[in-house]
């Protein structure tokens, strides 16, 4: 799960990781009061998005950069009406952007120079790794890529945490030496590892870090990425998920426990398994068809899952066609049957419907389709269902 | 011959009195396994069907029934502690099918692992069968048959579909392992490719992967060094839209790294029969298998 910018750097600030001053704001009447907890001066104004590349974007109205610097509150007013309500977008929201609900005002501040510093859950490794570099503000995967040399891993022992010798090495590395510096540096490596472990975070990434010319470290800006699995510990966490930031089929998806992943083609699927699932999407793609989604109704599913399924894949507007992949292993073959029959007889379906079915109690399944009186094109093999519904969905047209 | 599992492996559920756990501790056992034992806290002296003893703790059925394998079916929060419980109990071979267990626990777990004498399957898998001898995990079990072919894969219903076209064209597996779609389990691709190619009875070796993590690339280059049976692989996720997690917890193209393109690439470079589509997987792997 993703939050944004403003909490995760009053998350940082929690746990003790010095931030700018700042206030998020959701509409122009707050503007005033917001900024006046903020000292005079120049004020930067940043839009929150749950997206990357913010301050190279553009407004969907023209209007460029999602984060601006301001030289006094009277302008940092006129910006953020600017940004607030309008569409922002950037290289990672695709071409639709995504609407700016909120605006964080934070204090400017002078810059010496930039670092890099995350913690994530490293797979490799099977535990954390603190990965800095004295290449700050910049793409990290392309430091890695060009310098790898600047960039210093750090692994840590899941079991005992990050020690003290561990954060002398990477303020060392960073050339963050003087006695006052690797106090600082202490501090706020201790809090953002206890941060990361805490809250069961996948990512916590500072990017700039900052040293202001008169020796404060800061972190600048601030991503927190956590793990979905853990969120049912974690209550105040899940407090801070933005629905708006979702697809609104994916979030109705996660109701359900289905795992829904928007796609821009004309074929939605329904499989059970996430990898065949993929593949599934895969082999439309190979037959010369366009996955509308990824879904995976999982292992334990009801005949109302797999209707509210058939729901959500239904209302996708782009739907042209629809195929129903189930290899039977703990989720049960007449069971997808019954909620294919009854969702189909629910939304009055009227698009081309393929269903492959195999694995346990198949005959049951295969028996229920057949005799449910609705138009449905029965497949043997996953080859045979994608090329059965590329077909069907061209000649619909 | 086979590995991991067999006839003679003493078989335990923890999470043998829940709903999932009870289901398909019944399926294992009417596949021929010899299930010895269920663990559930609280439940010890009960009886599954009436005749499985449940015993409260790991410990009390590597004692009592002589327990060497675990199939763990505790949920989520709890999953990481039933774990390391058969690990601290000497289970040697633990597999666990639970979905979403925190990466957090793993990471501990997987600490604890490394220093034990025990296995770890799974988590997030459908486990491990011996056609034929022993089911152990949620497979469907006729769709398989005794055989030369061994399968390992990432992801549940893509093994069954290349059991499946295995077994549809004639051959049989030797033993299937499905190691897990989380982002840090206990075997991996190439730990499972290394006890194929020890087994005498694997003569042919199908690998599936999908997108996400490094472990495809590091098993094809472990089968470029080391392995002479004919290996096929497909990958699964050509299409899936970069920085998206896809179902799996550990399914996720994060900027440059694992992608489908560079895993294709990369078994290929091995000497790989890579499959183009998910049909296709018995197809690939008789090209480079004829017997």
């Amino acid at each position: 799960m993703d939050i944004h910018e403003y909490q995760a750097k009053q998350l940082l600030a929690d746990f003790g990781v010095p931030v700018p001053a700042g206030t998020p704001v959701q509409s122009a009447d707050e503007f005033d009061t917001a900024l006046a907890k903020l000292p005079d001066g120049a004020v930067v104004v940043k839009s929150q998005i749950h997206a990357g590349g913010r301050g190279k974007g553009t407004f969907t109205d023209g209007f460029k950069g999602g984060v601006k610097v301001t030289g006094s509150k009277e302008e940092a007013k006129e910006i953020a009406g600017k940004m607030l309500g309008n569409t922002l977008v950037t290289h990672q929201t695709g071409e639709a952007g995504r609407q700016v609900n909120t605006v964080y005002f934070t204090e400017c501040s002078d810059i010496a120079k930039e670092y890099y510093l995350a913690i994530l859950m490293d797979r490799e490794t099977s535990g954390p790794v603190i990965i800095a570099s004295t290449e700050g503000g910049v793409d990290i995967e392309e430091v890695a890529e060009k310098t790898p040399e600047k960039i210093v891993t750090i692994k840590v022992d899941p079991a005992i945490g990050i020690q003290f010798y561990q954060m002398r090495e990477i303020a060392f590395a960073l050339g963050l030496s003087t006695k006052d510096q690797l106090k600082q540096m202490g501090k706020l490596l201790g809090g953002l590892y206890k941060l990361f472990w805490d809250k069961d975070c996948n990512m916590v990434e500072i990017n700039p870090l900052v040293t202001t010319p008169d020796g404060d470290i800061v972190a600048l800006d601030a991503k927190v990425n956590f793990d979905s699995n853990a969120l049912y510990r974690h209550s105040d966490i899940l407090a801070l998920r933005d629905l708006t930031e979702e697809d609104p089929k994916e979030v109705e998806a996660s109701k359900f426990d289905l795992n829904y992943v928007a796609l821009d083609g004309n074929i939605a699927c329904m499989v059970n398994g996430a990898g065949l699932a993929m593949a599934t999407m895969d082999i439309i793609n190979h037959f010369g068809g366009s996955p509308a989604n990824f879904l995976d109704v999982g292992g334990g599913a009801t005949e109302e899952n797999v209707t509210a399924a058939f729901e959500i894949i239904l209302s996708d507007s782009n739907v042209e066609g629809i195929l129903v992949n189930i290899f039977g292993g703990i989720m049960k073959c007449d069971i997808i049957a019954r909620g294919v029959i009854a969702a189909a007889k629910t939304v009055n379906l009227s698009v081309p419907l393929v269903v492959r079915l195999e694995g346990t109690n198949v005959e049951a399944g295969k028996a229920l389709l057949n005799d449910s009186g609705l138009a449905i094109t029965a497949a043997d093999s996953l080859a045979d269902a994608a090329q059965k519904i590329v077909k069907l969905v061209a000649e619909s047209k | 011959m086979s590995v991991l599992v067999n006839k003679d492996s003493h078989v335990i559920f923890q999470g043998i009195t829940g709903k999932a756990g009870g289901f398909h501790a019944e399926q294992c056992m009417e596949y021929g396994t010899q299930v010895v034992a269920g663990v559930t806290p609280g439940k010890g002296g009960q009886k599954f069907l009436d005749r499985v003893p449940v015993y409260d703790t790991v410990k009390e059925t590597v004692e009592q029934e002589g327990a060497n394998v675990s199939c763990i079916f505790v949920p989520p929060p709890f999953a990481a502690d039933g774990i390391m419980e058969a690990i601290d109990a000497g289970i040697e071979l633990i597999i666990c099918i639970t979905e979403g267990i925190p990466v957090k626990d793993m990471a501990i777990v997987k600490k604890k692992l490394l220093a034990s004498n025990a296995r770890l399957i799974g988590p997030n898998c459908p486990g491990v069968i011996t056609p034929g001898e022993c089911k152990i995990g949620i497979m469907p079990g006729y769709i398989h048959q005794p055989g030369k072919v061994g399968i390992v894969s990432r992801s549940g219903t893509l093994t069954y579909e290349a059991v499946w076209q295995i077994t549809s064209a004639g051959h049989g597996q030797s033993t299937c392992i499905g190691i897990g779609g989380d982002p840090i389990n206990g075997t991996s691709h190439t730990d499972a490719v290394k006890l194929f190619n020890e087994d005498p009875d694997t003569e042919a070796i199908i690998m599936i992967g999908e997108i996400g993590g490094s472990a495809e690339e590091e098993a094809a280059a472990y089968i470029k060094d080391y392995v002479d049976k004919p290996v096929a692989a497909f990958i699964a996720g050509t299409t899936a839209p970069p920085g998206r997690r896809m179902g799996h917890a550990g399914a996720i193209v994060s900027g440059s790294s694992g992608s489908a393109e560079g895993k294709i690439a990369a078994l290929k470079d091995a000497g790989i029969a890579v499959a183009e589509t998910p049909s296709h997987m018995a197809e690939a792997l008789f090209s480079v298998y004829k017997k």
